[in-house]
């Protein structure tokens, strides 16, 4: 989506570009359902989007649990309400920040490196040498990433909500000097299911997001270095902006219905 | 056997094939010739599939494929075996697994059997015990013969090569030659060379195609073709240009 040209050539080009997204979807889901990926290239995807991502997870947890924690005890003091901070952290952090900061992260880490690398195939040919050699892309390339994407991810974002409030339990309690039986049972209190179920069922969406914005913009990039490098950033700028904008819509969408 | 009928290709507003038009029948081994950027790789990709055709028709063993869906277009694949210009190795996976990658993804091999056949395969391009490293260890030349084992190592009907021997040394090039020739005699596999090498020309195709200005611009044997007195024949078999005037 880059907003170079005439208005009227970036609309094709944007409709262009959603009809390929939903046919490469189509052709993930008659993959899954037909053709059994391989197991080896799956466990090593994971480990590349799982383990790989642990210290921008671990990092960007901790420290949104812990300046939330110290901003909302800076307000909530001035009402006296100092045993709610913990709670104000844990329900933001599970159904919102948690997963829409972890999805940023991965789209910054992983889809950029799916880009990359499916964009330096299709440009040296090896994506045209795999179609030569009876072997579907999507089934080769696309199908390992994306199952890997979403068995991930909702262990990341269950990850960074632990650490954020974990973390912010310390600064809190340790720090500012909160009440930690209130807050801690507030907490428990405040969280429900629906927080937890909507966080997980969001990071789902935006594991689905990356991967195919990831492996359609690499597959489908220009020739040349500057191709891969216009493609690289188009994935990571495309998937932040559609995690963000879904996000609003999936919480207006699943309050509705999980209330 | 693969026959093209009136195949024309353009990207954008320019246009590289124009009305081609040919037949190759199975067992033969053909060469296809033509200027730098005349569109030869191109014409390569629409016989398997990988481009399609803006108009015109891609048969092969009679099935046309011209729009074939990508999934029924992998059934047809399974024939043929490419050597692309650049090689196009997997730079992710070692040389064996290049190798070996058609006969692993069928699921016919045990890992035995198919260490076994890239050994041989490897033997045969003359890079024997390189299993183990990376495509960005090799030279350009080695990338080309793995390229060629990889496309091989199935024992595929038609081989297409894309100017196998391109940046090889003399020696090299005429073992790729006999390679490709014993290839296409003992195994009975249609050979389509691209090449710009009039020796291995000479030597591989008993027939030419010769494209020019978007068409086949001859098609003879290979005899006829280099004692041809066409004159634009005549100057690309023996690499004659017609001077301009140097300006610096
Ligand atoms: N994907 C593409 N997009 C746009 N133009 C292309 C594409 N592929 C090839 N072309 C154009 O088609 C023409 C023919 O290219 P091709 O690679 O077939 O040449 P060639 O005959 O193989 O040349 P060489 O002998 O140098 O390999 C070139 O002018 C090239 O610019
Ligand atoms: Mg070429």
């Amino acid at each position: 989506m880059t907003m170079s040209g005439t208005p009227a050539k970036w609309f094709i080009r944007t409709v262009a570009d959603l009809g390929g997204f939903t046919l490469l979807a189509a052709e993930v889901l008659r993959s899954l359902v037909s053709v059994r990926p391989s197991f080896r290239d799956l466990v090593y995807q994971l480990y590349f989007i799982g383990v790989k991502s642990q210290s921008v997870v671990l990092i960007t947890g901790a420290f949104t649990g812990m300046v939330l924690c110290a901003q909302a005890f800076f307000q909530f003091q001035k009402v006296k309400m100092e045993t709610g901070t913990l709670a104000l952290v844990g329900v933001s952090m599970s159904s919102e920040l948690g997963p829409v900061l972890t999805g940023l992260m991965v789209a910054g880490r992983v889809g950029a490196a799916m880009a990359a690398e499916l964009g330096t195939m299709r440009v040296t040919e090896q994506v045209d040498a795999l179609r030569t050699l009876a072997t579907h892309p999507v089934d080769y390339l696309v199908v390992p990433r994306f199952l890997a994407t979403l068995i991930a991810m909702p262990l990341l974002t269950i990850e960074a909500i632990a650490v954020g409030i974990g973390s912010a339990y310390v600064v809190g309690v340790h720090f500012l000097g909160i009440d930690a039986a209130y807050s801690w049972a507030h907490m428990l209190k405040y969280v429900g299911k629906s927080d937890i179920a909507m966080g997980m069922f969001k990071t789902l969406c935006f594991g689905m997001i990356i991967a195919l914005v990831g492996c359609y913009k690499g597959l489908n990039c220009r020739e040349g270095a500057e191709g891969v490098g216009h493609a690289t950033t188009e994935a990571v700028v495309t998937a932040s902006i559609s995690i963000l904008m879904s996000n609003f819509f999936l919480t207006l969408a699943l309050r509705g219905l999980l209330e | 056997m693969i026959e093209v009928r009136d195949l024309k290709r353009s990207f954008g507003t320019h246009c590289v094939l124009d009305g081609v038009s040919f037949r190759i029948d199975a067992g033969e081994a053909v060469v296809i010739m033509g200027r730098s950027g005349g569109g030869k790789s191109v014409l390569l990709k629409h016989l398997v599939g990988l481009l399609s055709p803006d108009a015109g028709e891609v048969l092969v063993d009679g099935r046309n494929i011209a729009n074939l869906g990508e999934r029924q277009m992998l059934e047809v694949r399974s024939k043929f075996g490419v050597l692309f210009q650049g090689a196009a190795l997997f730079d992710s996976l070692t040389v064996a697994e290049n190798v070996g990658f058609a006969l692993s993804r069928s699921g016919k091999c045990t890992p035995a059997e198919v260490a076994n056949r890239v050994a041989e395969m490897l033997d045969m391009v003359e890079l024997p015990g390189i299993q183990d490293k990376k495509p960005a260890e090799l030279s350009g030349g080695m990338r080309k013969r793995v390229g060629l084992a990889r496309a091989i190592v199935h024992r595929p009907a038609i081989v297409l090569y894309d100017e196998p021997t391109t940046g090889l040394d003399p020696v090299v090039s005429d073992s790729i030659d006999q390679l490709i020739l014993r290839v296409c005699e003992q195994m009975k596999v249609t050979s389509i060379v691209v090449t710009h090498d009039m020796r291995s020309a000479r030597r591989i195709g008993k027939r030419i195609l010769y494209l020019r200005d978007r068409r086949i611009y001859l098609d003879a044997p290979t005899e006829a073709v280099f004692a041809s007195t066409d004159p634009a024949v005549h100057r690309f078999v023996n690499g004659i240009s017609i001077p301009k005037e140097i300006t610096f």
